[in-house]
């Protein structure tokens, strides 16, 4: 039996109560789509999806994004390169479809990065513009890049990704530039790092982090997880 | 808040980890995946792979045991040893490295660093420099009297080749061709036993913005304490006190903790 967190079955009874034969189409083994456009290696978010329960597939093929239960966007490297790679292989408008629909969208880094309006690591290049805000370099920290394990303040506990972390939910992060939204409000989780960081953000159906869940040892699989199970609840 | 991170060092050749396979319960010590999976469960904040054989033979058989590695482990590693062109750093982080180390062939040719780095990221370049402290040298004008060489010199072939060139030259040198983190090995050190040398430790660590991984000597667990608390160093790594199972990882970190070092605790649940 897989990790469920008690919020997440709440969420979905409440989802399923008045339609009790949904029930029954609840997808035991999701079908996630880990976005592919060429950029890093995608192998072990993949396969820590598939460990957790999901059939993660890498694609850029339009039609199994739409079909898929879930979807995530990763990313390494720099920001415009990412937003160009995405676009020469046809992927901004199915993402669009995708946070569009309603279904669970999880952006990993830069993949994070690219769902805000702008960088400033290349102001020529247009961000997905999900989630308004500007992505920002690190302004003073103790070494930049930050590449280390840092603990999660987490502003919204309560937030399904966010459940049975742990006491002390380290995780990995490697970045020089950080996500600061237009409102504070969609911030789910923080760090310090010599000033306060942000980690990880939630806007409906769109959570993302800046940190990499796939190589985060115990906290980062149950993050994974989670995202699992939001994916087994029916979409409309 | 800088977290110290704790990096075992595993040599493999032929896809196999080779020294220290002292971990009694494991069912086949020499399989990186079985290996780094424990040091994963012992807190092992990364991991570095050292292919020592490295020819082009075994490159494939190389390239098979990274992308078993990220199949199976999730926490952040290197490979390094025998990167000497931008096809060999592609094939490593392709397979699932998440970095690749470079040494000799950055040295001879500064531009691989920079090609790495435009492809896949400054994250994804660590700058390994073997350092050797400056032999004294005699002072022309003063025959007889002997004065110490100042800093220290950058060394080739795993400590066999004189460079001529200085190690905090090369450091900030490697951070502008685009390196996002430097393996720092003392060569008087490496092997000795006797601790870091920290005063190297905090030279290279004042002279870049990047992380510096310290390396070379760790005898005892004092010595990973004191290569951050004196050393600054952001990272220690080691090898045999690991892998002979004189202590764990999470030993480690409970004596740095204790130090008053941040660290990232152990989790037991897995």
């Amino acid at each position: 039996m897989p990790f469920v967190s008690r919020v997440v079955v709440e969420s979905l009874r409440r989802r399923v109560c008045c339609d009790p034969a949904r029930y029954l189409i609840v997808n035991e083994r999701p079908l996630v789509a880990v976005l592919d456009y060429g950029i890093g290696n995608l192998h072990s978010a993949q396969k820590a999806l598939e460990r957790r329960g999901a059939d993660a597939r890498l694609t850029s093929d339009p039609g199994l994004i739409a079909d898929a239960d879930g979807v995530v966007l990763p990313g390494v490297g720099a920001f415009g390169a990412c937003m160009d790679a995405l676009r020469e292989v046809g992927l901004e408008a199915p993402v669009h479809v995708a946070v569009e629909s309603g279904r669970p969208f999880l952006g990993i880094c830069v993949g994070m990065q690219m769902l805000f309006t702008k960088s400033e690591e290349d102001e020529q290049a247009a961000g997905l513009d999900v989630i308004p805000g500007t992505v920002k370099w690190i302004p003073v920290g103790p070494k930049i890049p930050q590449m280390q394990w840092n603990l999660l303040d987490l502003e919204k506990p309560d937030d399904p990704m966010l459940q049975d972390l742990g006491d002390d939910p380290y995780v990995y992060f490697v970045h020089s530039l950080h996500g600061v939204p237009d409102e504070s409000e969609v911030v789910a989780a923080t760090v310090e790092y010599g000033v306060t960081l942000n980690a990880a953000f939630r806007l409906d159906n769109v959570f993302a982090v800046q940190f990499h869940p796939e190589k985060s040892s115990t906290p980062g699989l149950r993050l994974l997880s989670n995202f699992v199970t939001v994916c087994r609840v029916p979409n409309d | 808040m800088k977290v110290a991170r704790v990096i075992p060092c595993l040599d493999v050749t032929d896809g196999r980890v080779v020294k220290g396979t002292n971990f009694v319960d494991l069912r086949d010590a020499g399989d990186p995946v079985e290996l780094a999976a424990r040091y994963d469960l012992e807190g092992a904040d990364e991991l570095v792979f050292l292919d020592i054989t490295a020819s082009s033979d075994n490159r494939e058989t190389t390239i098979d045991m990274v992308h078993r590695v990220a199949d199976e482990v999730y926490i952040p590693f290197t490979v390094g040893g025998g990167i000497r062109t931008l096809e060999d750093a592609r094939q490593m982080l392709r397979a699932g490295a998440d970095k690749v180390s470079v040494n000799t062939a950055a040295v001879q040719r500064p531009q691989l660093i920079s090609e790495i780095s435009a492809e896949f990221g400054v994250q994804c370049v660590v700058c390994a420099i073997d350092a050797k402290r400056r032999a004294p040298t005699t002072d022309a004008g003063a025959v007889g009297e002997w004065t110490v060489g100042d800093g220290w010199e950058v060394y080739l072939h795993g400590g066999r080749t004189p460079t001529g060139i200085d190690a905090v030259q090369w450091a900030q040198d490697a951070v502008r061709h685009g390196a996002g983190e430097i393996l720092l090995t003392s060569m008087d050190r490496d092997g000795t036993r006797e601790g870091f040398d920290l005063e190297l430790t905090r030279a290279i660590g004042e002279a870049v913005s990047v992380p510096v991984i310290a390396s070379g000597g760790v005898g005892t667990i004092d010595h990973l304490v004191e290569g951050v608390a004196e050393g600054g160093a952001d990272a220690v790594l080691a090898a045999s006190i690991f892998h002979f199972r004189e202590h764990t990882v999470a030993e480690a970190k409970e004596r740095m903790a204790d130090a008053g070092i941040a660290i990232r605790p152990v989790v037991h649940d897995g």
